[in-house]
């Protein structure tokens, strides 16, 4: 059942940003800040931690995921530091996510050469 | 029903590209929901572990980074990505293709002002305006509880 629920969530939200790509001029990357930006507002607003907590990697996965993780981190660190928290606990919490794709990429383009698109 | 060249030459312009809107909206669908779905399987893999669910979830992202990473640097994931469209940008996968591509692409023009310059040029603004926006939030948030 977790499974059906990851598919059909996880599919559904990236069928917007297909929606967006279709019907819009926006490019990949301002579609991508909309998802982040959408992330840590709904997550603000409270609504990402149910929503996480009934879709699992269907609403984690996708990046308002990363945008609920930064919001997560955010609140997270302003409860044990104050205002210091504000400034730290976003990419705290990401930390993994963004060192993981510096050294892959840093690895991929030492061990691959990139294709003819 | 007589139709004239115009008249059938707008028809067909009105239908082609919803066919090819309802394909392509498949297609995220399909291909984004099997990403999530191996992510779950990823993150009930690393649960069962025995790791927390934040340290499960952070290892599952860094997985799907590396798995992205491997599948950008043969060149396959790009070939899903053409008729997987959203499916495969806006999952993490899709940010992780988005460091990896450029990363291999400007190696060429060297490590530092290459690599290093550009390995951003995509999936920057996302770091840029995602931790903004939990900056902003997160003053927000301490002046409510003062």
């Amino acid at each position: 059942m977790e499974y059906l629920k990851a598919f059909v969530i996880g599919g559904a939200l990236c069928a917007i940003g297909q929606i967006f790509i279709d019907k819009t001029k926006l490019t990949p990357a301002r579609i991508l800040v909309g998802f982040v930006v959408a992330g840590v507002a709904l997550s603000a607003l409270g609504f990402y931690e149910p929503f996480a907590d009934f879709a699992g990697a269907g609403a984690t996965v996708p990046l308002s995921g990363f945008g609920h993780l930064l919001a997560k981190g955010v609140r997270a660190a302003v409860n044990d530091y104050g205002v210091l928290g504000a400034f730290t606990g976003g990419i705290s919490a990401a930390a993994g996510g963004i060192t993981a794709a510096i050294v892959f990429a840093f690895a991929a383009a030492l061990l691959f050469k990139p294709k003819d698109k | 029903m007589s139709v004239s060249p115009d008249e059938y030459k707008k028809m067909g312009e009105k239908a082609v590209p919803k066919t090819k809107s309802a394909k392509n909206l498949a297609g995220a669908f399909f291909i984004g929901g099997t990403i999530c779905t191996i992510g779950q399987a990823v993150l009930n893999f690393y649960m069962n572990a025995g790791l927390s669910t934040p340290s499960a979830s952070t290892a599952c992202s860094i997985t799907l980074i590396g798995l992205s990473a491997l599948l950008t640097g043969f060149g396959v994931y790009d070939k899903i990505a053409k008729f997987g469209g959203g499916g495969t940008l806006v999952p993490i996968t899709g940010f992780a293709n988005a460091v990896v591509s450029p990363a291999m692409e400007y190696k060429s023009e060297g490590f530092v002002l290459g690599l290093g310059v550009k390995i951003f040029t995509i999936a920057g603004p996302v770091i840029v305006y995602g931790v903004l926006a939990s900056v902003v939030y997160g003053i927000i948030y301490y002046l409510m509880n003062i």
